[in-house]
Order: C-alpha cells, then structure tokens, then sequence
C-alpha cells in the first residue's frame, strides 16, 4: 500500500509525484512581459538609491529596472551581472525583504516596495534564454589563481578572475559545483536544475578549470596550491555542524537538516525521500525553515519548528516565518530540546530573565518520527596556520587572510550574513584584490 | 557593441545624446557632472549680452502635468536666459572644454536683434574653444517680450538675418534652434537655411498654462497671487516635436539640412525614434531634470543594444530612416483594410475596448454577460481606438486583411493600392487614364 501524510513513523511518497511537483514549483513564478512592465514602472528612478546600498553586491538597481521599462531586458541583465554573476540566483533566493526591498521608497510610501528580486530575475532569465555568456574574457595574463570551493563565494571569484584574463582552477570537495545553491537552497527557490544551468553559464566565460572530488586536507594541502599558483582563494563554506548534546539524539530519524536538504535537493522526483508523519525541527533560521517547508511540502502530516527563544529574535525573517506558517507549519517559540525519546522530543519551556534564557521548568512532549537539526553550521577544514577569529577565517576589507597570498569569502571568512548575495560579494571583492596584486 | 559616437555639422561626440540649453547646463559644475555621467555633449544655457545679468523670478518658476502614479509628463516653466554673469560662464565654458576634448559643447545664445550684440557675442564664444553655437529664436516667454527669443523666431526674416550676422563673423558651426509656437515650422526652417545655418534643432518650448488654483484663481506656477504663460516640455511635447522634425526633413527645400532633435526625448527608444525621422542627434533637458544626469546610461546601453540587433552599425546609417515613410494623407492607401482582434487570454476583462467603441465609435465590439469582448467586424473600421485605451500591451492588436478577402463591413473585396487622388468621391480626382 502506497503511504500517506498519515502513514506512521518514516514514509517516503507520502505524496504523487504529481503532487510533489507541484508543491515543489517556483515560490514566485516568472513575472510575464504586461506584469513585468507594470513592476518596473513603479520605481521612481532614485537619485543614490537606498536599494542600491542595501545589496551586498551593490547592483545598480534603478538603471536595470529602467532597462527593463525601456524594453531592454538583456541590458538590464548586463548591469545586474556586471556587479553579480549569480545575480539570477540571486534573484531567486535573496531574502529581498530584509535586502533592497526593505528599503525601497516605496515601502515608506505604501508599505508595498517594487519587486526587485523578482524584476531581477525577469531580466536575467532574458538574457540566460539567449544562451550567450555577455562578457568577453580579457587577453591571457599568464597568472594562475587556485579557488577553492565552487559554491557562491568560488564562483563569483573564479568569474571575475576569469574575466580578467588569469587562469583558474577551481577545486571542490562534491562532484559537483554550485555549493548550497546546489546542495542547499529551498528547492522551491530554484526549480529545474536552475545551480547547474547557471554554474555551466558561469562557466562559459572560459578560463576556468574544474576539479570536482577533491578535497583541500584530503592529498590537497595549501601548500601545494600556493606552490603551483600565483593566489589561493578559498570559499570553502561552512563545512561542519553544531552539535546538540542530549539524550537520544543518536536515534534514527534524528539528522542534520542540511545533510537532509542535500539528499532531498539531488532526488529528481523526492518520491524516494523518506520524511516523518511527525516532524520537529530545532532552530530558528533559514534553513530551519526551509527544512520546515520542504517536510510538509512532501506530505508530512505535522511539522513543528521549534525555537528556543522569542519570535522578535527568531532569524528567518517575517516573510519566512509567514511562508512556513501558510504551508502550514507551526511555529514554537521559547521551547529549547531536552531529549528525544523513541517517537518524541520533550522540549523545555523557556524565558528571558534579565537578558538571559533560562528554563522555566515546564516540559513539553511532541510526537516526533524526524527531528531535523538546525541549529547552526560551523568552519570545518580550514587548513591549518590561518588566524581564526569568531570560528570563522579572519580577513581583512579585500578579503585577505593571516597568510599572504591566500584570500578568502562567503560563509567561511568573518563578516557579513550568511547568504548567497554576501558570499558573491565577497568573492568578486576577493578577485578584484587579487587581480590587484596579480598585475601590481 | 555598436559605435554610437556621431559627427554633427564637424562637432564630434561619443554618443548622440546631448543636454539641452537648460538649467541642466547653466554652470560648470553641472555641466562636468553630465560629462562624468556620460552625455556626448551640452548646449549650454543661453548667454546673453554683457553688462548686468537678466533676473529671473524668485517664486516657483516651473508647472507641470503627471500621470499615473505622478509621473511626471509636462513641464512648464517661465525662466530666462542665463542669470550668470557673461564672464563667468564663458571662463567656465573654457576651462571645461578644455578638460572634455571629447564631447561636444555648443553655446546657445540670444542678444538684441542688432548687428553689432551678435558680432560681439561670437567672437567671445570662438575664444572659448567651444565646438559651435546655438542661436536661440525660442524662448516664449520673458526674453520675447522684450523682442527676442521666439519674437525673432516667429518672423522668418529676422531669422536669416540674425544667422547671416553670426555666418559673417565666425566660422564656428551655428544650429539655429526654432520655436515651435508659429503656423508652420518650414518658414523659419527655410529661413535659417537662407541665412547660412549649418543646422536646426527644435523644438524649444511650447506657450503654455499647465493649471489654475482654483482657490486663488491664479495660474500655477503663482507669483505673488498671479502668473503668465510658460514654455511646455517633456514627454507631452515629443509627438509636436517628431512631427516637426520630419516636415523638415521631408520637406524638398530644407531635406539634408542637419537636425538635433529636441522635445520630450527621454528614453533610447525616444531618441532613436528622432533620429529615424530625420535627427542626427538629440537634445535632453525635461528627462534629465526629472531623474537627474544618470539616465544617459540606460538611452546609451538601450541605443546600442538595439542598433546591435538590427545591424545598424553607426547612427549615420539610421538618421532618416523613417523619412521617406512620412506621407501626405492623400498618399495613403485606401484600400488598406484592418480588424481589432482581441486575445481572449490576454483580456482582463475591464471593458474600456467596449466602452470606448460603443459610446464613442462604431458599436463594432460586443459584451456578453460573462463579459466576453469580441470584435464584430461586419461594424469594425479599424480605427484602432480599442488598441488605444486598452491597458494590456498587446491584448488588442490590428490583423490586415489579403488582397481579394472579403471585408464583411463593406461585403466588398480588398483591391488593390489606390488613395484619394483617385478617389471616386473625390471632386478633384483625375480619372486614371
Ligand atoms: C539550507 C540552507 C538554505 C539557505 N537558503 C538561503 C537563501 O534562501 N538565500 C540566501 O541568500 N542564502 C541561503 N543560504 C545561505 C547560502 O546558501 C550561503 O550563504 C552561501 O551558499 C555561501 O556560499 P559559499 O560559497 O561561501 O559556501 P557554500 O555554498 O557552502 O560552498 C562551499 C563549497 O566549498 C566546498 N568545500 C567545502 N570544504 C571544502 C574543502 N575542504 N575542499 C574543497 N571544497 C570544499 C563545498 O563542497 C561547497 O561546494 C542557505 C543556507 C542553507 C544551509
Ligand atoms: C527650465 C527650462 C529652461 C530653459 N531654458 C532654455 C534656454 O535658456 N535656452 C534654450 O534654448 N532653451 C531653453 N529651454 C528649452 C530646452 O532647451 C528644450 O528645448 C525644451 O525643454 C524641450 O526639451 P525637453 O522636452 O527635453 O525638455 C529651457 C527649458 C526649461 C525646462
Ligand atoms: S529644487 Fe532645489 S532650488 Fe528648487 S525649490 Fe527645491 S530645493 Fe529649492
């Protein structure tokens, strides 16, 4: 008998295929020429415009949309790339809402900001239709450059090295690149293999050599890359998990929601992912969230976030907590894990007490066939000898690290939020830095 | 990407896109910022005589008309000529010249209608190393009253005399720039083109009142309780401005005289929509004062990438284009036939094709009571105001019909190319023999 949303304990197929699919489609979907147009002409074509200083990659927002109102979306694309090679990605999954629609005039003059994430993907999906990569590589410099980690943060690097004429290896652990855009992101987010299309689009700007499958620490040493090359970039993420430390939490059905998504993001149709009838999941970020989602998207019967602190201080953002809440997640507030029986987790109430989260002594017992960890990632084989600082690699406003001539960005270098956007800028700052000393 | 650089009358520049003798290009500083945003050149604000500078008011000195959402469609205003000091703006005029090679800068200027201002003038603008100048026949309001701008625009021969002056006494390239406020542009077209100008460009501003507060009775914009009439531009004007571009281009004694078009350009499409009629660049003031220096950005990325995906190599190789397309009404084919389609998928369903046909047209569509809106067109002349006042981009298009298809509005078939001239309700048609 096929299983169902009711089916107790673990079930993979809980839903069709069918159904699947459709739950999994485009959180947004693509905006049609009449409504792209409408967007577009809500903004006001800001003198130094707010949106602007809020993208990580300070893409010039009022001009790409003025393209698009003009009628030249593949224009508008070129200024959004120009500052963010994965800026359809972007547009895909940046929290636009505490990003550069935040800050939108419009929103002080509405409450209603112009959709820029999805006028950015309007724009970059016109110009990825065409095919053609829209920047040309510049003369061979004869400079080599080892990036390291084909996430975000590498690719943006490796890209913008690329273009200015140095020759790049690109390294990375998986056997295949995109990172979490790949292995990571809400799989409604970027639907139809979107990572891949547009890690191979990145690619075709030529100049980039990949070596999927190896490892830095793993017969890769730094060493060996400052050897054999001019520069080290590494954008290695954040490899490792914080641990939680209670009773029962070796049981099966207890997972790293990451390691979770992963499996999910790779499954073609996710009729072979196994989820819970019922599904708790600790942590209070985006990717608790997004695990949240993604479990009752597949047909879980009850999916629980529990957080152990107050919604004003949950992470994910209002839209994020709205999103989880209309797909019909409950969200827990001040309720910290304790232990995890055989199909349940008992959660502790909790409280601020002048500043500090204490216990109540109050317990509560769910019923929970999955507990999905997020509770936070963490650095894991940074190589050995560079300065670490907040258990992140240290780096200065270029991106350089304690060793010289070896950067780093995204996720595993300190500074900035943990987002695809920031890890972009980082990288694409990083090349430039290093494109500064490579022709110095 | 395509080569947008453009030679006008011998004034080189990197793109077609120029500032308009306006507030935009009053002052130096102004004026190097357009330059780092990227403008091809600048006509600077109209100079006048030496001695005290004109004032100008010091009450609200611009009106104006919004759509939608404010955006704003016509401007209006009742400045003068400069109000600088001549000295100053033409030590100015030197020194950025000479750090900007590369761009274009003409100086627009108005004197007296007397031999000697003009003879002065130019020969203060030569030493500047400015590319050219503008004569301003122009300005409506103010600087006519006291006998110039549109004063001498208006009177043709005034016109050639004034650019015959400056012909005289420097070789500086001179555009004569014209008033659109007169019966028929061609007069003082053919009129600087008599008197030796290299070029026209046009349209300066319109006569115009853009409101009346209806509290005051004043019109706006309000000086101490009352107003006078300003010059209109912005995007309202570009169809009177197109209009008259093309009947000087088209026009047998004045086509080839060079163009610089100007009124309501605002976008590259807009632009390259002058220079198809005739224009070999365009003038910017209204644009740029509504959204500041940084649009040139998107005119430049939208001309190129258009230019780029027609195979137009060089503006030279589109100005024109569209010129020998721009014909008399009797010259147009009456027996072209078309019929409004509506595209059912496309349609919202708001009704204004109906309203619009029903109330005001040819009661050619209908409305069913789920509100369906279809094309008869046994009642459609094709008169394309469905088209017109629908708010979906191509919900509502125009089909032609083939030769020898039967037109259900007429029963008759489409025949072949004939217009008015032979006509058969035409009085004056000649039978052709
Ligand atoms: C579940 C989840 C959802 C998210 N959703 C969003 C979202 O919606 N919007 C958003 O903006 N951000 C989101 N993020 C954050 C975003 O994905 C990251 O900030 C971003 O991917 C960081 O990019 P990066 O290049 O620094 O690292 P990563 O994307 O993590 O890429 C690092 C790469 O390095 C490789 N690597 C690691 N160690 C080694 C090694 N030793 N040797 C060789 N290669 C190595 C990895 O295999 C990986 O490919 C999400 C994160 C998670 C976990
Ligand atoms: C405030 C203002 C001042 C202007 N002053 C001058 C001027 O001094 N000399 C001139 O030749 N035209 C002047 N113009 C007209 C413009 O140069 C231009 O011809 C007109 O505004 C139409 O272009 P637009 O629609 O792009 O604004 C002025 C226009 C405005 C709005
Ligand atoms: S635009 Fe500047 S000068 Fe004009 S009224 Fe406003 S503040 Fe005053």
């Amino acid at each position: 008998m096929p299983s169902d949303p009711f089916t107790p304990g673990m079930a993979a197929g809980r839903l069709s295929r069918e159904d699947i699919a459709a739950n999994f489609a485009d959180l947004h979907p693509p905006l049609d020429h009449h409504a792209a147009l409408v967007a577009a002409d809500r903004c006001y074509f800001c003198h130094d415009a707010p949106c602007m200083d809020a993208c990580p990659t300070t893409i010039d927002i009022p001009l790409f949309i003025r393209q698009i109102a003009t009628g030249t979306p593949e224009a508008a694309a070129k200024t959004i790339l120009s500052q963010n090679i994965l800026g359809g990605m972007c547009a895909r999954v940046c929290p636009t809402e505490t990003l550069c629609e935040e800050v939108c005039v419009r929103e002080t003059a509405e409450g209603k900001p112009v959709i820029i994430g999805q006028l950015q993907r309007y724009a970059t999906d016109a110009l990825m239709a065409k095919g053609a990569h829209p920047f040309r590589r510049d003369a061979e410099t004869g400079r080599k450059v080892a990036v390291v980690g084909a996430g975000p943060a590498g690719l943006a690097c490796a890209h913008r090295l690329a273009l200015k004429g140095h020759a790049v290896t690109l390294f990375d652990a998986r056997a295949k690149g995109g990172g979490l855009n790949e292995f990571g992101i809400a799989a409604y987010k970027a639907p139809g293999q979107f990572a891949q299309a547009e890690l191979d689009w990145v690619l075709g700007i030529g100049g980039i050599k990949v070596n999927y499958g190896q490892r830095l620490g793993d017969g890769l040493t730094l060493a060996g890359l400052q050897k054999d090359h001019d520069a080290v970039f590494l954008g290695i993420g954040l490899a490792g998990v914080n641990r939680l430390e209670i009773e029962g939490a070796a049981r099966d059905g207890v997972e790293d929601a990451v390691d979770w998504i992963a499996r999910m993001r790779q499954s073609p149709d996710k009729t072979d992912i196994a989820v819970g009838r019922n599904v708790v999941v600790i942590g209070g970020g985006m990717t608790a969230v997004d695990a949240a989602v993604q479990a009752k998207l597949l047909g879980a019967d009850n999916v629980t976030i529990a957080y152990r602190r107050d919604r004003a201080a949950m992470p994910a953002s209002p839209f994020e907590q709205d999103l989880a809440a209309s797909k019909g997640v409950r969200l827990l507030f001040n309720m910290a894990p304790k232990a995890i029986t055989a199909d349940g987790i008992v959660l502790a109430r909790t409280e601020a007490r002048n500043g500090k989260l204490v216990e109540t002594g109050e317990t509560v017992t769910l019923p929970a066939d999955q507990v999905l960890k997020a509770i936070g990632q963490t650095l894991a084989g940074a190589p050995e000898g560079l300065t670490i600082e907040g258990g992140k690699i240290a780096v200065d406003a270029a991106g350089r690290t304690s060793i010289d001539g070896v950067w780093a960005g995204g996720d595993c270098a300190l500074g900035g939020e943990d987002l695809t956007v920031t890890a972009v800028a980082e990288g694409r700052d990083a090349a430039e830095d290093i494109h500064k000393r490579l022709t110095a | 990407m395509a080569d947008l650089t453009t030679t006008f009358i011998g004034i080189k520049s990197p793109n077609p896109f120029w500032l308009a003798s306006a507030p935009p290009t009053d002052k130096e500083y102004n004026v190097r910022r357009a330059f780092e945003a990227g403008w091809g050149g600048v006509v600077w604000k109209t100079l006048g005589e030496a001695g005290p500078p004109i004032v100008n008011v010091n009450g609200p000195r611009y009106g104006a008309i919004w759509g939608a959402d404010r955006r704003l469609l016509g401007l209006n205003n009742i400045e003068l000529i400069t109000d600088r000091p001549l000295e100053v703006n033409l030590e100015e005029i030197t020194r950025v010249k000479k750090d900007y090679p590369d761009r274009a800068v003409v100086v627009s200027l108005m004197v007296p209608c007397e031999e000697g201002p003009w003879r002065d003038i130019v020969r203060k603008v030569e030493d500047t190393g400015a590319d050219g100048v503008e004569l301003n026949f122009g300005c409506p309001h103010g600087m006519a009253e006291r006998g110039m701008g549109s004063a001498v625009g208006q009177v043709p021969e005034y016109i050639q005399m004034v650019t015959e002056w400056v012909k005289k006494y420097s070789d500086l390239p001179c555009i004569v720039k014209l008033t659109p406020n007169i019966t028929n542009i061609l007069y003082p077209a053919e009129a600087a083109m008599r008197g030796g100008a290299d070029a026209v460009s046009l349209i300066n501003t319109i006569n115009s009142i853009t409101s009346v507060n209806l509290d005051t009775f004043a019109p706006e914009p309000t000086i101490d309780g009352v107003g006078a009439h300003g010059g209109y531009c912005g995007p309202a004007v570009k169809p009177i401005a197109l209009n008259m571009v093309a009947e000087i281009a088209r026009n047998p004694a004045t086509a080839g005289l060079p163009i610089s078009g100007i009124g309501g350009v605002t976008t590259w499409r807009d632009a390259a929509e002058f220079i198809a009629l005739g224009a070999g660049n365009v003038q910017v003031c209204t644009a740029a004062m509504t959204y500041g220096f940084k649009i040139v950005q998107e005119m430049i990325s939208g001309l190129s990438q258009w230019m780029d995906e027609h195979g137009h190599e060089s503006v030279e190789s589109i100005v024109g284009r569209s010129v020998p397309k721009v014909k008399n009404w009797q010259d147009l084919n009456l027996n072209y036939v078309t019929k409004a389609v509506i595209d059912q998928s496309a349609c919202i369903k708001c009704g204004r094709c109906f309203a619009a046909c029903e109330d005001t047209s040819h009661q050619a569509i209908t409305m069913s009571d789920d509100r369906v809106f279809e094309v008869d067109d046994a009642e459609c002349v094709a008169c394309n105001l469905c088209v017109n006042v629908c708010p979906v981009d191509n919900c509502i298009t125009m089909k032609e019909l083939g030769q020898g298809e039967v037109d259900p509005r007429t029963g008759q078939k489409v025949a072949p190319y004939a217009n008015w001239t032979t006509h058969p309700n035409n009085p004056a048609a000649k039978a052709a023999e």
